[in-house]
């Protein structure tokens, strides 16, 4: 499954490589031109009807991860995070580090050891390190250098009726999506792009947008989701199984209310499930792609995920199929020209 | 020159929030079609008019949308739950009105309180007077912005009001265009969006004019009331000329002629040094290369609220800066 194939990729941010090379295999002879502009990112062109309109379809491929920062005498390592890591989610984590995917788990204090006050909050970074299995400085550097990239160590697994758990659902669900459309469509131009370190702020969006210079672009993500049932309805960013996402503001866009309208008319004239993301927080490349240059109109559509930037990001097979039918009808509408 | 309350009170109360600024921008539209060379709306939906000349290219913005509210959720009694749109504190909204596009009127309040200081935009909601979701989805869609409802007032010396932030910015630039007959800059008066959620419209029309010099005019705050943070700007001393904010600084040699030409023309100035806040010039001078930016600002107590109080005569000298500074051969 492709979804499998490129969670458990590693890509964190500035380290999409991996990512990269899956993706380019899977669209070989799918599109029509492939750039790799100096900054990583992929900028695809697929060949098709021409419209007054250029479209551009984004996903970023970058996930957050950690770093190496240093190397102790027993050859312990220590790191900082890679985008927005929640410190509480990372003791006793497998993780991965290097081209060579050298395992290692993040170690700390044990609890015996623990004062009572250490109990009471959650271990800082610079209180964790992670174990390769050396005991000396040496001895790891051997495997290891400062700088190297740490991805968590976490298998793609389907559990319950339709759930999927995986690393890197934010973006690769949005990468999945993407290389899908690129494949199944037929006669429509548009440009596809996959960006990079999005996570460290929107890094790669911005000169993929002032190279292509859009006019409508569409965001593919994966966004966070916390939907249980003890908080407010309306503190509810999202849902799980309720269809994709469509976003009305996050810190970085306002999403153009026009172009939202005519997306939920064409997901209600499909019969096909969708809701707003509600929360106003956040952000992702349509921050950057709509201020490019003189303006893009951009909407973002997402997947939600449960446990979104940790090693066990959950979401739905049916809210996947369901954004991959919306984009589908949406290429249907741009390619009538009523986009 | 006479303050004219009436064009700044229709100004002011015209629905237009950041990202949805329709309906204010056609009424600008209509307000200054006769009088501009050429007007367009770009795709983020800034207004553009120029007024040909032959001189440098200036670009003068001033930001039309306003701060807002923006529902979120829709409850099964009716009640709308929202998030902000731009610097909305949650003391400031409480109790006000607000009013929707198609001119549905609500009531903000909130989920009771012991201890009113922690109060949270996330506890609060807007009632528009119905019973159920089913009736409230009649009137308002999930996404829709409300604004602020409240009077204009005034007396001899000052306006007091909501969204002087920044249509007074607007109706300065609009009694500009109007004023000027024979352009010897060729003049780009824009009027963005976007201003209020981070200077977005005028990163983006900054970029499509390409300009010699940049302009924005905005309200700025004011030290003059009680126990305030010692800031050196009051109300009905002048217009005020920045030297900074936390977005810009402005361009030295484009500020010292803002400051002769006030000088030359006794026009009463103070000039700006604020430690918070940005404007427009903050996206227009880091555009393309880079473009000598400076701002006229109004000087305005309770910015922000719906009581934004500025001074007539701060309003008329901003405007006789501007028309003066646009007449000029600027060299920098």
């Amino acid at each position: 499954m492709l979804l499998k194939k490129l969670t458990e990729a590693s890509g964190i941010s500035g380290n999409e490589k991996e990512v990269r090379d899956i993706i380019l295999d899977e669209i070989k002879g799918y599109v029509d031109n492939i750039k790799i502009d100096k900054l990583g990112n992929v900028i695809v062109y697929k060949e098709g009807k021409n419209h007054s309109k250029k479209l551009m379809i984004t996903a970023h491929m970058d996930e957050v991860g950690l770093i190496v920062t240093n190397i102790d005498a027993l050859g312990l390592i220590k790191f900082v995070p890679v985008g927005g890591i929640d410190k509480r989610i990372l003791v006793s984590k497998p993780v991965l580090i290097g081209k060579n995917k050298i395992p290692g788990v993040i170690g700390s204090k044990p609890i015996h050891l623990q004062k009572k006050e250490e109990w009471e909050d959650a271990l800082g970074i610079d209180q964790l390190y992670i174990d390769i299995g050396v005991d000396t400085e040496e001895e790891a550097k051997k495997l290891i250098n400062i700088g190297d990239y740490i991805s968590f160590d976490s298998d793609f697994v389907e559990f319950g009726e339709n759930l999927i758990k995986a690393k890197a659902l934010d973006n690769r669900v949005g990468c999945s999506l993407l290389i899908e459309i690129l494949k199944e469509t037929k006669d429509i131009g548009f440009y596809g792009v996959f960006t990079v370190m999005e996570e460290i702020g929107l890094v790669g969006a911005g000169p993929a947008a002032y190279s292509v210079d859009p006019d409508i672009c569409i965001v593919l993500e994966g966004t966070l989701c916390y939907d249980v049932p003890q908080i407010d309805k309306h503190l509810i960013p999202t849902y799980l199984n309720k269809g994709p996402a469509i976003s009305l503001m996050d810190r970085t866009t306002l999403f153009d209310t026009n172009l939202r309208k005519k997306i939920i008319k064409i997901a209600e004239n499909n019969k096909i499930p969708y809701q707003y993301r509600k929360t106003a927080m956040g952000g992702n490349d349509s921050g950057k792609i709509h201020t490019s240059k003189d303006g893009v109109i951009t909407t973002t559509i997402s997947v939600p995920c449960r446990n979104i930037h940790s090693p066990t990001s959950v979401m739905s097979k049916y809210d996947y199929e369901n954004a991959y039918k919306l984009l589908k009808a949406i290429l249907f509408e741009y390619e009538k020209g009523a986009l | 020159m006479i303050f004219n309350s009436n064009n700044l009170k229709e100004l002011v109360s015209i629905y237009g929030p950041s990202g949805n600024e329709k309906k204010i921008r056609e009424y600008i539209e209509e307000q200054i079609k006769d009088h501009v060379d050429e007007l367009e709306t770009d795709r983020l939906g800034n207004l553009i008019a120029r007024k040909k000349g032959n001189g440098k290219k200036i670009m003068i913005a001033a930001h039309m949308d306003q701060i807002g509210l923006m529902v979120t959720d829709i409850d099964d009694k009716g009640f709308l739950r929202f998030t902000n749109i731009g610097g909305i504190s949650p003391h400031t909204v409480l109790s006000q009105q607000v009013i929707f596009e198609n001119d549905t009127v609500g009531v903000v309040s909130a989920e009771p309180i012991e201890d009113i200081s922690k109060l949270k935009l996330s506890d609060m909601f807007i009632d528009i007077g119905v019973s159920s979701q089913e009736e409230a989805k009649q009137f308002v869609d999930i996404g829709d912005i409300c604004v602020y409802r409240s009077n204009y007032g005034e007396n001899n010396n000052v306006v007091f009001t909501k969204y002087l932030d920044d249509r007074v910015g607007c109706y300065i630039a609009i009694e500009a265009i109007r004023r000027i007959k024979n352009p010897k800059n060729d003049l780009y008066f824009v009027f963005t969006v976007q201003e209020e959620v981070g200077l977005r419209g005028a990163k983006t029309s900054t970029y499509k004019i390409d300009p010699d010099i940049g302009i924005a005019i905005d309200v700025t705050a004011s030290g003059d009331t009680p126990k305030a943070k010692p800031f050196s700007v009051s109300l009905n001393k002048g217009t005020a000329i920045k030297v900074k904010d936390n977005s810009i600084l402005t361009h030295p040699k484009l500020r010292q002629v803002m400051i002769d030409t006030a000088k030359e023309n006794n026009i009463p100035y103070q000039l700006e040094v604020l430690e918070f806040g940005g404007t427009d010039s903050g996206a227009i001078h880091l555009t393309r290369e880079g473009i000598p930016s400076g701002v006229i600002s109004i000087p305005t107590r309770y910015i922000h609220s719906t009581i934004e109080m500025s001074s007539k005569n701060d309003i008329i000298n901003s405007i006789k800066l501007l028309l003066k500074l646009l007449e000029k051969d600027i060299n920098l």
